[in-house]
């Protein structure tokens, strides 16, 4: 029993300590899934996070204030999203990278428009994010509606008279995504065969992958994220199927090989130009790499969410996040990823979207704009 | 016709996997009377010793595939056993004379402590392993439609066959199995004929466990990846089986899963995947009304 209260004590007081610290200095926060079954995404948040603060720090931090992160766990869950939220605003953050799933970001940026946090997402794509009009939100992605013209535009010209199914998980991300990719690909005269649609954390495909095997599929378009369509994959190939399994950014993840195993190979998606290999992030990369990371996916839209926030802070001369987001609308921000400039809804006016494609040793790389 | 056949073999392999895990809930509820809720988190235990001992076996350089699955089956039988009598001495046993709701609410709370448990000293990824078993045979073909079977769906089919046959006879035909319906009977009656109902109470968990510690690591082979909350949904529609075919029924449990797991796949097949749970529950709650114990539930026939 002593010891418990020792322990107590010893929460209370580095509790007390850290609080002291906060005073002092700038704290932001990431938010995203760091826990569940999307946790690989809120490592890539995570990691592109710390690596963006430690060399703001390095550089002298914000506004001459060093900057601290706080780390918050969605789990991708709607609720615990909307109470993350809470918990930030209630903390004074002026400013959070965040979330992953498009589902988590919707909720949480009510709360934060409530609580004058600004929020710019380094991956949510969901068209609602900032088709609201909300004032305190930005991305440094692209839209489920760029995301899947270019998805619908290469099925259209790759797979113009096979039979195309559409799947989705019903998820604000996934659902949207498949919407849209549906409208380009009606919009070029292709009506796909099947529109279905499956729960998060299902395990068994079978079903649907006997259904896409009776209907003679060639490609079949996921809406969702890479457990599930990792899954399907793996499922596909057990029953024979060559079907090739299409899906948008959410498939930007080695776990996802380790799900299919060799199966993974051949399976397309869309995601900006491979920010790894972009001039401006050859030495961040080189840094990641020192430290054994793999800056893949939207690791790098994390620095760079941090860098666009920070680099307005300095110029507004203030962290008050009304002034830092007009300024962010208003100028036009150097980042790893390259050069952003926003429209008046916090959207970027870059749209990069191109297909990549896992090959067999569990890598993935960009195709040519014209198909394989 | 073949399009049946696929999804016929669908069907048959996800209700194996259900059946497997009512088999649990059924015999415990049989002999105790309790919903053991935490089942369902035994059985994701099950999966991640499989996981860790198939990871073990394979870094110390084993390649043989039928001996690394056998010794996986063991290990992960015989320590999730421990996990199932650990968790009725600690959890239920000192409940056992309270009030009825008692032990379920402690079962509940269990199944949150494993979940967690898990989560904490696993992490909260799914974790993935590369196919063991792979290959298969391709049956029937017309029209360019190949039915295929897959040995790792054999695999969980015959391991399901093989199982229920052995506990089949356990029940019927052991020392074990009359104590077990002996006490299912009349526990202070079998008391006082000699029956150990403690001790015969623990082997019901530690059987049931072992069944899930299987039904995890088919699951495991079958679908290639076990988390920490795949325990829950499992958990949910193999209770819901033990309850369609009738709880307290062995041979209904399984029937419970088969069935369960043709109705979704079918209604998935036929219908829409969207509606798939709720197709399973509207025939549940169908069963139900006009079945009030379920399929082969009924009460004065030997239960367990």
């Amino acid at each position: 029993m002593k010891s418990v209260r020792l322990f107590g004590l010893a929460i209370g007081v580095s509790l007390a300590l850290s609080t002291a610290a906060y005073a002092e200095d700038l704290t932001i926060a990431v938010a995203g899934p760091m826990t569940g079954g999307y946790a690989a995404f809120g490592r890539q948040l995570k990691n592109g996070a710390e690596m963006a603060i430690a060399d703001l720090n390095a550089a002298g931090g914000v506004l001459g204030k060093k900057l601290l992160l706080d780390v918050e766990d969605d789990a991708c869950d709607p609720k615990q999203a909307r109470s993350v939220a809470e918990k930030i605003a209630g903390a004074k953050i002026p400013f959070v990278a965040g979330h992953y799933c498009s589902s988590s970001s919707i909720p949480a940026s009510e709360a934060y428009a409530d609580g004058n946090v600004l929020e710019i997402t380094p991956a949510s794509t969901a068209v609602k994010f900032t088709d609201r009009g909300l004032w305190n939100v930005a991305r440094v992605c692209g839209r489920d509606d760029q995301q899947g013209k270019v998805a619908g535009d290469f099925i259209a010209k790759n797979y113009k008279g096979k039979n195309i199914a559409i799947l989705n998980d019903k998820s604000t991300y996934g659902k949207g995504l498949a919407d849209e990719t549906k409208k380009a690909l009606n919009a070029a005269g292709i009506k796909e065969k099947m529109f279905e649609s499956y729960n998060q954390g299902d395990k068994d495909f079978t079903a649907i992958v006997s259904r896409l095997k009776r209907d003679n599929i060639d490609l079949v378009y996921v809406g969702g994220y890479h457990p599930e369509a990792g899954l399907l994959v793996r499922q596909m190939r057990d029953q024979g199927l060559k079907t090739v399994l299409m899906s948008g950014d959410a498939l930007a993840d080695k776990e996802f090989a380790s799900i299919t195993g060799p199966a993974g190979e051949g399976t397309l998606f869309t995601f900006g130009p491979d920010p790894r290999k972009k001039p401006t992030a050859k030495a961040i990369v080189e840094k990641f790499k020192a430290n054994k990371i793999d800056p893949e996916g939207y690791t790098l839209y994390t620095y760079a969410a941090i860098q666009v926030w920070s680099q307005a802070a300095a110029k507004a001369g203030t962290t008050d996040p009304k002034k830092v987001m007009d300024t962010i609308k208003r100028g036009s921000w150097d980042t790893v990823i390259g050069k952003i400039d926003y429209d008046s809804k916090g959207d970027i006016k870059q749209i990069d979207y191109v297909v990549y494609k896992w090959d067999a040793n569990g890598g993935y790389a960009e195709i040519s704009p014209k198909g394989s | 016709m073949d399009y049946f056949a696929q999804q016929l073999i669908n069907g048959i392999v996800l209700g194996s996997i259900y059946g497997l895990i009512a088999i649990g809930y059924t015999m415990v509820y049989g002999i105790v009377g309790m919903i053991n809720f935490a089942h369902g988190d035994i059985f994701m235990i099950g999966g991640f010793i499989a996981l860790i001992t198939f990871l073990i076996l394979v870094s110390i350089g084993l390649t043989t595939v039928p001996l690394i699955l056998l010794i996986v089956l063991l290990v992960s039988m015989a320590i999730t056993s421990l996990y199932g009598w650990t968790v009725e001495r600690i959890a239920y046993r000192p409940l056992r004379h309270s009030f009825r709701l008692a032990p379920m609410l402690s079962a509940i709370g269990v199944s949150f402590v494993l979940m967690n448990f898990s989560q904490v000293s696993q992490g909260a990824r799914v974790k993935p392993i590369p196919p063991i078993i792979t290959g298969g045979y391709s049956l029937l073909e017309s029209d360019g439609f190949v039915v295929r079977l897959s040995n790792a769906q054999i695999i969980v089919v015959l391991t399901t066959i093989v199982l229920l046959a052995i506990f089949t006879w356990l029940v019927s035909r052991t020392r074990l199995g009359r104590d077990m319906r002996a006490c299912e009977q009349d526990q202070t009656m079998a008391a006082l004929l000699g029956v150990d109902v403690d001790r015969t109470i623990s082997m019901t968990f530690v059987i049931g466990a072992a069944l899930a510690a299987v039904a995890g690591m088919m699951y495991l082979l079958y679908y290639g990846l076990v988390d920490f909350f795949m325990g829950f949904v499992a958990g949910i529609k193999a209770f819901t089986a033990a309850v369609l075919g009738g709880i307290g029924s062995l041979p209904g449990a399984m029937l419970g899963g088969l069935l369960i797991g043709l109705i979704e796949t079918m209604w998935s097949a036929y219908f829409s995947v969207e509606y798939k749970d709720v197709a399973a529950f509207s025939i549940l709650i169908v069963v139900l009304i006009f079945l009030p114990t379920g399929l082969l539930g009924r009460p004065e026939v030997e239960k367990v």
